[in-house]
């Protein structure tokens, strides 16, 4: 059995990414090896990651994990119709088996209607988002931020649980009219929950550069949020004013990005349809999708190679532009904005880097300014319950706080909502800075802290 | 296979590993859709790899690869034994593990077709006549149809001696139809919303589901529910059909049993559990008729729960979740099942794929079937809402308070389905609401739903877990608050 860079692999440490050389050999291979097939035309993307994750609960650690893989997807095209098959073996014989597959699934279906060829090469921007002290962080490192963690934890009384990870990651694509493109970046991220009795307090930092965040002071927040939050009182359901930190901002509005996808649109299950060009949210809201923003992640080219292209989707609450992959933008006789999904897919396209353009105020402003009102640390299960009004079901989690005459006083039961982003976001009243934050139900995005009118709580829970 | 667990397992060792367990894994996977008449997705991908979990100085570390050449297994596998002893760096006790003997078997899930034999031509055309069902009807905007087949093979071998070879077949097959209309998106799937029905069967499970008869029905209803009248907002009776009940099974029931929640583990992400050690065999949590297992073993049915031995090498078990409405059990793992009296762990340790930790996780938690014949529950209604087919869920971090939606419902009235019913919705607090069940329907109208998407653990894994349900009625339960605006 051949190798495409067997002497490279077995020489590597566990951990470490192949060189972009590698990744540009192994898709040269597949477009060789292609060459001798019924294939006209070829695509491969190549995606390695080495990752590490270290989780503590009870102010121990209690799972610590490596990994590392790597795939290779061949989608091929032949008489108007395409598929894709993925393997993790890069041996010869296995990835022309995958070309094989990819082949016999393209066959045995009808032609694909307006299938475009695949696109030639494209222009990139550079952006260095590979941090090497990310990269470089060891097991032992990360252990010894989580011991000083629950050392705090064990101080203060509290109970801490969470995780600290970091990795890094690489994709290439290349085609068979001689597009290339390739991509690496690092990333790190840590999330504590501090417990008191029945109270809870959570922080989170995410960055491509571990030095971004100090563990240990998130660590400190989280705690004084649990703390806070001890005896908390009951309220009952109803509207209030809220103060939505980023996080809890950001896990709502990511549920907004498939809606500005052109193919969401023509399928008729976004909740902009019928609403492009109104006036839907208020004027203080705008939202871009950019890649390139510094507080951004991710490639800077689609599943197709096509670059990102910066794209207005909100200007002053309006709903001004949608992405387009290349056939949605040639079915609306759009151009490509360099949003489509890895052929073939049913999804079309979607903005994977929304930036909120943010305001002036801050959190403590916005208490400063709350006469009766809410604080929420985060939000927690979040379904959308009505897919048009865009109504979102959650539960508030780990630090919620009431805001009485300009302060916070107590913590409060925990709320169930039900609420449409569309009312949401025109009752923002004042929105911070916007910032890079991070969730568990979006991917991350820079969005401000907001303070929302008549933002409604339908029930609540027992803690 | 067996050498690769070898090579890592005497890595670990000599490294000093006091225990470790490694699996290799291949994964078949092939994907199929259709959208409005066209095939959407149309995919395969394999995956091979190794994972390895040892003990080392009193703690956990774990490793994966795919490089999986001599050096490439050793590398991974002392890595995984460096990281155990940097998790020594931040232990507060030593890990101990309940005994379990060592078994050397081979097993695989019975399936009747293959679903990798069978001609991809064959099954497009089953997708593409489903959506052309549908697509006839008029009102209806977007169609969408599904299968996805599953070939898992792993390789089981640890420091105890178990040598496990399985492997899993796992079909699933769903079609939707969505009609907007005005101001309103409605939504009706077969036979379960998000993918359909998923099961450890072969091809046979999608020749089952008779997709060509059930299109139009939903579709017509998709687009009739525009016309509904809207549900409700009252404290009432609700009956729920079976795969909704599936659901609210999954997450009030299977979610708070498991152990790890309950000891803290998962604090920080998916939460924790209401359900504390203290509750346990004392905590009324359900009517009288109500009876809950987790049940792993075949006897119990092809679901996505079933298999013959955990990722922990411990055999399918049949575990009392919930007797006679009294809380009995929680699903633990070799290292917690101590912590709850067990001397043996119930054998719920599942991992997602080579490059995933095992965790505990549910296998399949079933309802089991009551007395009452389904005509005879309506019939026996004055004044209820039947809910059917998932379109929200939602519930707290410590499973008290949740909040469901479905796809359609109807209203009863005197024993009789007298009318549609559009955005149905119901919430409750987890005990309450398993306390005010009155009646379960038999074993005729039982069914081993496959939920395929359980998200849990850092990093996440996707998960599928089996639910066993019959409709069942609710009293006094709130209907309607997801929509409403007070």
């Amino acid at each position: 059995m051949k190798s495409a860079t067997k002497s490279k692999r077995a020489s590597a440490f566990a951990s470490e990414l192949l060189p972009e050389r590698e990744l540009r050999r192994i898709a040269d291979t597949v477009l060789r090896l292609a060459k001798s097939t019924a294939a006209e035309e070829t695509e491969v993307h190549v995606d390695e990651v080495a990752n590490a994750l270290t989780r503590f609960a009870n102010n121990a650690i209690h799972q610590n994990v490596a990994e590392h893989g790597l795939t290779v997807s061949i989608r091929t095209v032949v008489d108007g119709r395409t598929a894709r098959a993925t393997t993790n073996r890069i041996d010869e014989d296995s990835l022309r088996s995958t070309i094989e597959a990819s082949l016999s699934l393209a066959h045995s279906q009808p032609k694909v209607p307006n299938l475009l060829p695949v696109p030639g090469k494209q222009r990139y921007r550079t952006i260095n988002r590979f941090v090497k002290q990310t990269a470089g962080l060891s097991a032992e490192e990360r252990a010894r931020a989580v011991r000083r963690a629950c050392d705090l934890a064990v101080k203060k009384g509290q109970v801490a649980a969470g995780i600290f990870s970091n990795g890094k990651s690489q994709s290439a694509l290349a085609n068979s009219r001689g597009l290339f493109a390739a991509y690496r970046e690092t990333h790190s991220e840590f999330s504590i929950t501090m417990q008191e009795g029945s109270a809870a307090g959570w922080a989170k930092a995410n960055s491509a550069d571990v030095r971004a965040f100090d563990p240990q002071k998130l660590a400190a927040r989280a705690g004084e949020k649990a703390h806070l939050a001890v005896n908390a009182r009951e309220l009952a359901p109803g509207r209030y004013t809220v103060i939505l930190e980023p996080a809890a901002v950001l896990d709502l509005v990511g549920f907004l990005f498939y809606d500005f996808s052109a193919t969401a649109l023509a399928d008729k299950r976004s909740c902009l349809n019928e609403r492009m060009g109104k006036q839907l949210f208020g004027q203080n809201i705008s939202i871009t999708d950019d890649v390139y923003h510094p507080l951004q992640q991710g490639a800077l080219f689609d599943g197709e190679g096509v670059p990102r292209q910066r794209v207005m989707l909100v200007d002053r609450g309006i709903p001004k532009n949608l992405v387009y992959s290349r056939a949605a933008a040639k079915a609306a006789h759009k151009q490509p904005t360099g949003h489509g999904f890895a052929l073939p897919n049913e999804y079309g396209e979607a903005p994977m880097n929304l930036v909120f353009g943010g305001g002036d105020s801050s959190v403590e402003k916005m208490v400063a300014s709350t006469e009766r009102g809410l604080l929420v640390t985060r939000l927690w299960y979040i379904r959308e319950v009505d897919p048009y009004e865009k109504v979102m079901t959650g539960m508030t989690r780990d630090g919620l706080f009431l805001v009485e005459n300009g302060h916070v006083t107590g913590g409060v039961r925990n709320f169930r909502f039900n609420q449409s982003l569309i009312e949401m976001l025109k009752n923002a009243e004042l929105l911070g800075p916007a910032v890079r934050a991070t969730g568990e139900e979006a991917f991350e995005m820079v969005v401000p802290a907001m303070k929302v009118r008549n933002f409604h709580f339908s029930e609540v829970t027992k803690f | 296979m067996w050498d690769l667990c070898t090579n890592a397992l005497d890595t670990a060792r000599l490294r000093g590993a006091a225990y470790g367990d490694v699996r290799v894994m291949h994964l078949r996977q092939r994907d199929l859709t259709t959208k409005n008449g066209q095939v959407g997705t149309l995919s395969q991908s394999e995956s091979v790899g190794l994972g390895i979990r040892v003990l080392a100085d009193g703690a956990w570390g774990f490793a994966s690869t795919d490089r999986l050449t001599q050096d490439g297994i050793a590398a991974c596998a002392a890595q995984a034994v460096s990281i155990a002893k940097a998790s020594a760096l931040a232990k507060r006790g030593e890990v101990v593990l309940a005994p379990e003997q060592a078994y050397v078997d081979s097993w695989q899930s019975p399936f009747r077709k293959d679903p990798f034999e069978i001609p991809l031509e064959t099954q497009l055309a089953v997708l593409l006549g489903a959506d052309t069902e549908m697509r006839r009807v008029k009102g209806v905007t977007l169609t969408e149809t599904d299968m996805q087949f599953r070939k898992i093979d792993s390789w089981f071998a640890s420091t105890i001696g178990s040598r496990i070879h399985q492997r899993r077949v796992i079909s699933g097959c769903g079609i939707a139809a969505t009609s907007f209309q005005g101001q309103e998106i409605q939504k009706r799937s077969y036979p379960n919303s998000f993918g359909g029905q998923h099961a450890l069967q072969g091809y046979e499970l999608v020749d089952s589901l008779d997709l060509m008869r059930n299109a139009p029905i939903i579709a017509e209803e998709a687009a009739a529910l525009h016309s509904a009248s809207q549900c409700p907002e009252k404290i009432g009776t609700l009956i729920l059909g079976a795969s909704q009940l599936g659901l609210q099974i999954h997450e009030s029931i299977g979610h708070p049993i498991e152990l790890d929640r309950v000891l803290g583990q998962e604090a920080n992400f998916a939460g924790t559990s209401f359900l504390t050690i203290d509750q346990l065999n004392k905590l009324q949590y359900a009517s009288s008729i109500v009876n809950v297992v987790a049940d792993a073993r075949l006897d119990h049915g092809q679901g996505l729960g079933t298999f013959a031995y955990d990722d922990e090498g411990v055999p399918a078990q049949c575990t009392d979740i919930i007797k006679a409405g009294k809380f009995r059990g929680y699903l633990s793992n070799r290292e917690t099942a101590h912590l709850v009296g067990l001397d043996r762990s119930s054998g719920t340790m599942r991992t997602e794929s080579w490059n995933r930790l095992p965790i505990i996780r549910m296998t399949n938690v079933s309802l089991l079937p009551g007395t009452w014949d389904y005509d005879d529950l309506i019939a026996d209604t004055n004044d209820g809402i039947l809910m059917e087919t998932n379109r929200s869920w939602s519930i707290d971090d410590r499973r008290y308070q949740f909040q469901f939606s479905t796809e359609i419902g109807w209203e009863i009235k005197g024993g009789k389905k007298v009318r549609m019913l559009k955005n149905p919705s119901y919430s409750g607090i987890t005990t309450e609401f398993w306390n005010s069940c009155d009646a379960i329907c038999k074993l005729g109208h039982w069914m081993l739903w496959g939920t395929p998407n359980c998200g849990k653990g850092q990093p996440m894994q996707t998960m599928g877990t089996g639910h066993g349900a019959s409709p069942a009625r609710f009293r006094n339960v709130r209907i309607g608050t997801a929509f409403s605006n007070q």
